[in-house]
């Protein structure tokens, strides 16, 4: 809502405010203003002249030579270029000295070899906005009303000595969408007085056939026109145009101009319609029938449905309630006799009307949020008042009204003591009485309490604590202490699961990975780069209306948004990527959801490229299986996860040969392997390992798990090697597994410390060499026990892999 | 016998003088003091000196012995100082190398901040609760004052997936879960941190995907004053200095009276700046009074408890505290951006 400074003057006293003081106390008030524009735009000593003469130039086709009386004594010569400039014009005249908006200055100067003495201005050049201008005014010179006094200074004449305050209004303040309520408003916040026209309706000789019918029940409850006949189409007055431009409205004529200015001082939106195209004076409001149209001013054909709200004249469609007039009643440069509406359409029906037609106007935006329905007689009054002073119109009947219930007085009683409970502040009962007083809400004092009657105007305030927000904002929240809470007290606490959230983070940035945030929507093609067995078989969650393709459905799977992550980075020069991310994906079976997705928190990793740069001691480092393996493995010694194993696997887009399945207790929670070389290929990346595992899982292991402490070893260990040829597929996870099952009790580690093929093993062979560690908790161990142990393991393994010892 | 011995100290002195290494000394000590050495050699030859001699010769022996020893001693040490300072000499390095770099990653800032706005909660009593992102509407909005109808929808176009199923629009959902699983109990003191989504085109100042932080205080006589001074506090912790903080009114459906918090430019301390729009405040959050009708909606007696709800957009609060220029920064990932938090 655009506010005119200079215009709010004449509905409340501003006495001693600026216009940057008003946008404070509204501001403070809960009204935010967003700008103050100073309309003049640095507008100085441009003044009304009158052209009195014009010759053509000597030396140029398309300009003219004008004399202008800009009530000196001498007249001033200006050479002009418009096509519409003409002797008996008042016009503005920018005089030696002047300037114009953007830092123009204006001096007498020469335009080929003519002297001139200043310059006549466009609106354009005045600063006028460009695109709410009237046609006429958008080329050549801008031609002033006759009454303009010669020598004024076409500040005054134009409204540019003005401020425009641009309210940003919240939902619930629709009585601030008008010049009347925001008069109320301030007059309570500065405790002014306001003063409001009023207009009666006025008397009629005409008989002019006129009649409602309401048939859409609680779509349209009430419904007034008035018929107007006698009228002149012609511009409106200057200051009119003036108000509508400051209030962002363009000028059009004095018909439609006066119904827009009414709905900017009364919030109440009319519509005319020529009264001739309307078939008996009949009104129907209904509900569109299912395909009808409906061709609306702008000369679009729009299809209706059966919940759109029609006005018709009982044969054809006229227009669309309270979104936009029809064609076919368009008011003309022809049209004499006009039937004015002014109603009350409810606003669900609005809303849903002129979004499903894609139609945003003044008129629907306050009909959205509710008129007020007292002023819906008032504003038509106004109207045909205004119409008769400024389009020639005459009253051709009375004030038809219809409606379908009444509406109800609202009193709210607020407590005092619940009042002082809410807020935590004392606040004297006279203050809270003053505060009525001020906002113009009829109340009765009772015992402790307060029966506050709230005007129609104010449809945001309903029950008890309505009231102890107007108190509240109106006494000041600077007024409100800090204090803080007391009674029972608890423990603020991260639930275990966010504690070992925040630990996996903390671990993954110690050892070099990077968090990233990446979307929660994405492309269907991008999730199915990558295979993921976890989501298999769920098809992505799709949104009703994407905003783009991108971003289209809920991601199952995180890996495929870091490759794009790597991808990027690694374009924009960097020689690698280390990145995890700890989100959720979006998991539903269902093909249209009755019941919520489940939403899985999962960690994804991605290393790619360098991992450390070359150092002056130092080869560079990259990334390979293992040493991302031992990032996972890392990760779970910190959470103190145990029984994680990996076996191979194979999915799509990813290398056959070199990605894992990862086990917990035996049962796939993730996956971690090299990306496919094509997928690499695809964004240009090097050799790129990823991962990605459930959380879940894993927070179950973790959860209220508490280390006990044991005794210190006591006895001595004894060290064994054991070196073993295997076949090459034989994985070491087995051999090891035998070993620690047959070890049992006395071996306290197993570590590889060897491996390596060649033809001195055999084809398909491979040696591995570890060596283990004996120990028993309660004595030595004596070398016959350790060498029994040691060959049993041997034997074992001999039978079970048909390893080899290798001497 | 006298004369041999005399001529042995001289000698021995003058070779272990020359001596310029350990091993040298170490011949040296054998050569004079070894079994077969030269002093054992002049010894071995004392049953040829007189017997009145002998003590005299004998002491005279014992005297060089010691001597020589002494010397060796101290030329070994000197010795072994002299090749010490010079292996230490020999290993000096140039300490202003650059090091080996070790590993180290770094946390999303938006993390850091969500991290921190939980800490100081968690500090005050707070729980931490979290819920869906994808949410019913009348979690979203029928239980939170907003029906159907309601104007302030516009105010957050939504991402449907069904006309009942959307993607949440703010983390008050979790605040109606919260109650709803508590069933009447007393006090509800969370704030519920995550993920929201709204129709907005991504650009400078808006993302159609950010991070909110609500909170929700409900018990038997909770004030805005409390509200004020929980905010208060939090801002001072969240920022770490003392500031100014002030209320405005605002609107929001799910509470009433509802406000929004300044706090004073934590640039220029109030004085006005390009940062607070030459204002001197900058808006952190908003707030309010639970609206009666979202208490008894879950199950709690509008009469006899009251609270209050806040939130807030760690996604802001990371650009101002930060100052990041661009909301998204914070969603390209760019590693020469996330490396600017690794101590955060």
């Amino acid at each position: 809502m655009l506010v005119s400074y200079r215009w709010l003057q004449k509905y409340v006293d501003l006495k001693e405010t600026t216009p940057a003081q008003l946008a404070e106390a509204l501001t403070r008030g809960g009204i935010e203003v967003d700008v103050i524009e100073n309309r003049d735009g640095g507008v100085e000593k441009v003044i009304v002249g009158e052209v009195v003469g014009m010759e053509p130039h000597p030396d140029a086709d398309k300009l003219r030579v004008c004399s202008v009386d800009v009530g000196t004594d001498e007249l001033l010569q200006i050479v002009c270029g418009a096509a519409n400039v003409a002797p008996g014009q008042k016009v503005p005249v920018a005089i030696h000295g002047a300037k114009l908006p953007g830092g123009i200055k204006i001096k007498k100067s020469k335009l080929r070899g003519v002297p001139s003495q200043g310059m006549i201005c466009s609106a354009k050049e005045l600063g006028l906005p460009e695109k709410l201008l009237p046609k006429e005014q958008q080329e050549g010179i801008l031609v002033l009303p006759d009454e303009a006094g010669i020598g004024t200074d076409v500040k005054e004449i134009l409204g540019l000595n003005d401020h425009v305050l641009e309210l940003d209004l919240t939902p619930n303040r629709s009585d601030c969408l008008s010049m009347t309520g925001v008069a109320y408003e301030v007059a309570a916040l500065l405790d002014r007085e306001v003063s409001l026209p009023q207009s009666k309706e006025a008397a009629t000789k005409g008989e002019k056939p006129l009649e409602l019918v309401l048939d859409a029940e609680d779509d349209c409850p009430f419904y007034a026109a008035q018929v107007v006949e006698g009228l002149q189409v012609a511009p409106s007055p200057q200051w009119m145009q003036n108000i509508l431009l400051a209030s962002g409205i363009r000028p059009i004529n004095n018909i439609v101009d006066i119904t827009n200015y009414v709905m900017l001082e009364m919030g109440q939106p009319l519509h005319a319609f020529d009264y001739d195209q309307v078939t008996d004076g009949e009104i129907v409001v209904r509900r569109a029938h299912p395909g009808e149209q409906v061709v609306t001013l702008d000369g679009v054909t729009r299809a209706c449905d059966a919940e759109t709200l029609l006005i018709t004249d009982g044969t054809q469609p006229i227009g669309i309630a309270g979104v936009m007039g029809g064609a076919n009643s368009e008011v003309k440069e022809t049209t004499t006799t006009l039937l004015l509406e002014s109603a009350y359409f409810a606003p669900p029906s609005i809303r849903k009307a002129a979004r499903k037609l894609g139609l945003r106007s003044e008129a629907s935006s306050r009909f959205e949020k509710g008129v007020d329905p007292e002023r819906i007689i008032p504003a038509l009054n106004r109207a045909v008042e205004l119409l008769g002073e400024y389009a020639l119109g005459k009253p051709a009947s009375n004030v038809k009204t219809q409606s379908l219930g009444g509406s109800n007085e609202v009193t709210v009683t607020l407590r005092h003591e619940r009042l002082i409970g809410v807020l935590g502040v004392q606040i004297p009962e006279e203050a809270v009485q003053d505060i009525f007083r001020r906002l113009r809400f009829p109340m009765e004092k009772g015992d402790g309490v307060y029966h506050v009657q709230v005007p129609s105007r104010r449809p945001d305030i309903s029950i008890e604590v309505d009231l102890i927000e107007e108190v509240a904002r109106l006494y000041g929240y600077h007024r409100i202490p800090t204090t803080l809470p007391w009674g029972q007290q608890s423990p603020g606490v991260l639930t275990e699961e966010q504690r070992i959230r925040r630990i996996i983070r903390r671990t993954l940035q110690e050892v070099g990975l990077f968090e990233v945030l990446n979307y929660s929507l994405t492309s269907p093609a991008r999730l199915s780069e990558v295979e993921f067995p976890l989501a298999t078989g769920y098809r992505p969650i799709r949104l009703t209306m994407p905003m783009s393709d991108e971003r289209k459905v809920l991601r199952t799977c995180l890996i495929p948004q870091l490759i794009e992550t790597a991808e990027y980075n690694v374009h924009r020069r960097e020689a690698g990527a280390q990145l995890f991310e700890l989100g959720k994906i979006y998991l539903s079976d269902e093909k249209k959801l009755t019941q919520l997705p489940e939403e899985r928190w999962e960690l994804a990793g991605l290393i790619t490229g360098e991992t450390l740069a070359k150092h002056w001691d130092q080869e560079a480092q990259s990334p390979d299986f293992f040493s991302v393996k031992g990032i996972l493995e890392h990760l779970f010694l910190r959470l103190g996860v145990k029984d994680v194993s990996m076996r191979s696997a194979r999915y799509k887009g990813w290398h056959p040969g070199r990605t894992a399945e990862i086990l917990l207790d035996g049962t796939p929670i993730g996956l971690l392997g090299q990306l496919h070389p094509q997928v690499e290929e695809a964004h240009d990346l090097g050799e790129t390992y990823a991962f990605q595992v459930a959380v879940a899982p894993i927070i179950t292991k973790v959860e209220g798990v508490i280390p006990t402490a044991r005794p210190l070893p006591r006895y001595p260990a004894v060290t064994r090697d054991l070196a073993l040829v295997v076949d090459q597929e034989v994985p070491v996870a087995q051999l090891e597994a035998t070993i620690r099952e047959i070890g049992a009790d006395l071996v306290e580690s197993v570590t590889l410390f060897d491996m390596f093929t060649g033809a001195q093993i055999g084809e398909g062979k491979k040696n591995i060499a570890y060596a283990l560690n004996y120990r028993a908790e309660e004595r030595t161990l004596t070398d016959d026990e350790v060498n029994l142990r040691h060959d049993e393991i041997v034997a074992q393994l001999s039978t079970r892999f048909d390893a080899k010892l290798r001497q | 016998m006298r004369e041999r011995l005399e001529a042995l100290r001289k000698e021995a002195e003058v070779a272990i003088q020359a001596a310029d290494d350990l091993e040298q000394l170490r011949d040296l000590r054998v050569q004079y003091l070894g079994k077969k050495g030269e002093l054992t050699a002049v010894l071995r030859g004392m049953k040829d000196v007189s017997a009145e001699d002998r003590p005299v010769i004998g002491g005279l022996a014992n005297e060089i012995r010691s001597q020589i020893e002494n010397l060796l001693a101290e030329k070994e040490t000197a010795e072994r100082e002299a090749a010490l300072e010079k292996r230490l000499a020999a290993e000096a390095i140039d300490v202003t190398l650059a090091a080996r770099p070790q590993p180290l990653g770094g946390m999303h800032p938006i993390t850091a901040v969500v991290e921190q706005i939980e800490d100081i909660f968690t500090g005050m009593g707070f729980v931490v609760a979290e819920g869906p992102e994808v949410e019913t509407d009348r979690y979203n909005f029928e239980a939170l004052n907003l029906p159907q109808d309601h104007p302030a929808r516009d105010m957050q176009d939504s991402f449907y997936i069904t006309p009942e199923i959307l993607l949440r629009t703010h983390t008050s959902p979790v605040q109606v879960r919260t109650m709803e699983e508590k069933e009447g109990q007393v006090p509800v003191k969370i704030i519920c941190p995550g993920k929201v989504y709204r129709r907005d085109d991504d650009d400078a100042t808006h993302s159609h995907q950010f991070y909110q932080v609500e909170g929700l205080v409900v018990d038997r006589g909770i004030a805005m004053s409390e509200l004020h001074g929980i905010l208060a506090a939090f801002a001072e912790k969240m920022f770490g200095m003392a500031l100014e903080t002030r209320l405005r009114p605002s609107y929001f459906p799910f509470t009433e009276p509802s406000v929004e918090m300044d706090i004073s430019c934590i640039k220029c301390s109030g004085k006005g700046c390009r940062m607070c729009k030459q204002t001197g405040w900058i808006e952190i959050l908003g707030a309010g009074m639970v609206h009666p009708r979202v208490l008894e909606g879950a199950g709690y007696d509008s009469e006899r408890y009251t609270g209050f709800a806040f939130g807030m957009g760690p996604d802001r609060i990371a650009l101002l505290k930060y100052g990041i220029d661009d909301i998204r920064h914070l969603y390209t990932n760019d590693l020469k951006f996330l490396r600017q938090f690794q101590s955060v």
